[in-house]
């Protein structure tokens, strides 16, 4: 599994995020702008799924600062294909610049670490957990992206631990 | 051990809305399945049950108001949500006339699609059973959590069941490091609301402009740069539990605020006009007496009265030193597992000298402490020389930068009659980090202080 980025990404966000989940980075292959909606002025998240999947072999995650949207929703923070290969996470709508508010570098890695790892319960075929507090519940937005804890509650654990993952799961 | 989960069904002429919704849905965990039209969802719907129908208003042949008749008329036991592709007020009313629960706008916003999907299946009062097993796990698990065989800690876990599950809100109040986030999040965990969410909010670590905006979120463009709504800690609790930390360090319009949301249950938004209910329960920690700072004026005495219903002190752990010993196993093992590190336990020497400190930053100190012996410690047993406390050896000066920043501090904290905002000018460092400063190293203002 790696780690790579879509596009503009702070690369000591990218850093961070690498050596707190233990997920080796990989080179840049997907350019952003072939997923530009201009109707709606966001990047449609399928598409970079596919990209991920047409660029890389294996598993890979894929960080960026752009502004993601599937069809039907107004945004979305981020999409995995469930028990797949490719998934992909946005920071746009966690910094807090975004809701008007002063920059904060530490909550930003917060929330991105979360969002990171979310995504990869989703891609070892985990769905949503009823747990608030667990990493593996649902969050659409920003204040339920602080309120969810940033572990696996003992379920999902267990669950990540059948799908024999381990990696990348902070104790 | 397999939860039952709740389905829905997904009806749209759109294959790309299908396709994402279905996704959508399904990492939700919930049970989804689609169809390409309202024909072929009646027969689905036939076939078996559906908890939750979402269908498109406007589909060629049978479009989703005949869909919603249909469903009505042959008496199907499922909520309906229709979907819109335009804000079109009368199709809505009229959708809503037909026996729909509600209907939502394309694009969705994921959050209002979450909330209005969660409300017509909790209509359908099909949420409770498979939450029963987890429920008993939470429960033995919160209290075993707070270590201490000491009366005082005994006393304090019974405190903790007795106002769990009475709705009052709850004041706890102890210096800093003795646990007061601790016992909020076990009496929250016991509660009526566990299942519901609990939000933090450090009153003492915000500004006075930003607290505001955190506590009661503010409406896009409220202010420069706000390009999308952010709910406040009460709305983000959803039913469950706010902590208030710090409560004693926000400003008195801050407490006028407040206090108008304890009795109203309701918040505007800054930015915004409507009046928005919420629900909650609130916890709140001092660690000063509430009481002393109301007699000087500097908290609302209604407030305080509001707060106070149910008070739980947590005492120093200076004084309740027969904690120590079983608080420093608890760490050691803790770190030792998390740094995979094989300690047995504390030497002699070791021991009586974490029992003779006299911990002015409590538990947390002794957390640390503790940590950074695993860290730096030979196994099998913690030695006297790992723990970095000043020797009993009294005599030479502690010449740290820590320990000269640590006493500089206090000294600037007296002169200014323990004045945070006035003693951080004089260090020339901003509030919120002098308040970091006195949290991390555990100060607090002598009794008499507090008492002018
Ligand atoms: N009785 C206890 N048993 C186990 N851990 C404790 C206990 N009291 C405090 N702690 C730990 O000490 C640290 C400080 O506690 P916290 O609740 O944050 O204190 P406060 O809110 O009073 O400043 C936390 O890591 C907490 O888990
Ligand atoms: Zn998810
Ligand atoms: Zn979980």
């Amino acid at each position: 599994m790696i780690l790579v980025p879509v596009g503009e990404f702070p690369e000591w966000l990218l850093a961070r995020l690498s050596r707190r989940t233990r997920i080796p980075l990989g080179p840049p292959r997907v350019d952003p702008a072939v997923a530009w909606n201009p109707g709606r002025g966001q990047y449609d998240s399928n598409r970079l799924l596919a990209e991920l999947k047409a660029h890389y072999d294996g598993v890979v995650i894929g960080a960026t600062a752009c502004d993601l949207f599937i069809p039907v929703l107004t945004f979305v923070f981020g999409e995995a294909e469930m028990r797949g290969r490719a998934a992909i996470f946005s920071i746009h709508r966690l910094r807090e610049e975004f809701y008007g508010l002063p920059e904060n570098a530490r909550l930003l890695e917060s929330r991105a670490l979360r969002e990171l790892l979310h995504e990869l319960g989703h891609l070892r075929g985990l769905a949503h957990c009823q747990d608030w507090s667990c990493i593996m519940s649902s969050a659409h937005s920003v204040e339920r992206v602080d309120t969810r804890g940033d572990k696996f509650c003992h379920d999902c654990r267990l669950k990540l631990e059948a799908a024999g993952a381990a990696h990348g799961v902070p104790a | 051990m397999s939860e039952e989960k709740l389905s829905i069904l997904i009806v749209d002429d759109e294959e790309v809305v299908r396709d994402s919704l279905v996704h959508w849905f399904t990492e939700e965990g919930y049970d989804v399945d689609s169809s390409a039209s309202a024909p072929d969802a009646l027969s689905k719907l036939a076939g078996r049950e559906f908890d939750l129908v979402i269908a498109d208003i406007r589909m060629p042949g049978m479009d989703g108001i005949e869909l919603l008749e249909k469903i009505r008329s042959e008496q199907l036991d499922t909520s309906v949500i229709v979907m819109t592709g335009y804000a079109s007020v009368e199709t809505a009313v009229r959708a809503l006339k037909h026996g729909a629960f509600d209907y939502i706008t394309k694009p969705f916003d994921p959050d209002d699609l979450s909330v209005v999907v969660r409300n017509a299946l909790e209509q359908h009062r099909l949420k409770r059973e498979n939450r029963m097993l987890r429920q008993q796990l939470t429960e033995e698990a919160s209290l075993n959590e707070l270590i201490g065989g000491s009366d005082a800690m005994r006393r304090v876990r019974e405190q903790i069941e007795t106002v769990a599950g009475v709705d009052s809100t709850v004041l706890i109040e102890g210096e800093s490091g003795t646990g007061k986030e601790l016992v909020a999040r076990a009496i929250h965990r016991l509660s009526p609301r566990r299942y519901n969410p609990m939000v933090v909010v450090h009153c003492g670590a915000l500004t006075e402009t930003l607290i505001e905006s955190e506590l009661f979120g503010h409406e896009k463009g409220a202010f420069t740069g706000a390009q999308y709504r952010k709910k406040g800690k009460f709305e983000a609790a959803m039913g469950g539990t706010v902590f208030l930390d710090e409560i004693a360090d926000i400003s008195l319009k801050t407490q006028t605020d407040l206090l108008r949301v304890l009795q109203e249950r309701e918040i505007v938004r800054v930015g915004g006009t409507q009046a928005i209910k919420v629900d909650f329960r609130v916890i709140a920690a001092s660690n000063r007496n509430l009481a002393e700072i109301v007699k000087e004026g500097k908290f609302r005495s209604d407030l305080f009265y509001r707060l106070n219903v149910f008070t739980i002190h947590l005492p120093p752990l200076r004084e309740r030193h027969g904690d120590i010993p079983l608080l420093a196993t608890h760490f050691l093992d803790k770190y030792s597992t998390q740094m995979n590190r094989k300690f047995t336990g504390f030497d002699r020497a070791a021991m009586d000298m974490l029992i003779a400190h006299n911990w002015p930053g409590n538990v947390r100190e002794l957390e640390n402490i503790v940590e950074r012996a695993v860290v730096v410690g030979h196994e099998p047993l913690i030695r006297a020389h790992d723990l970095a406390l000043p020797r009993p050896a009294e005599g030479a000066e502690d010449l740290s930068l820590e320990s000269v920043e640590r006493r500089h501090i206090v000294r600037v904290l007296e002169d200014f009659g323990w004045n945070q905002t006035q003693a951080a000018k004089a260090l020339g460092i901003d509030r919120v980090t002098l308040y970091h400063k006195i949290r991390r190293y555990g100060l607090k203002p002598p009794a008499k202080a507090a008492r002018v």
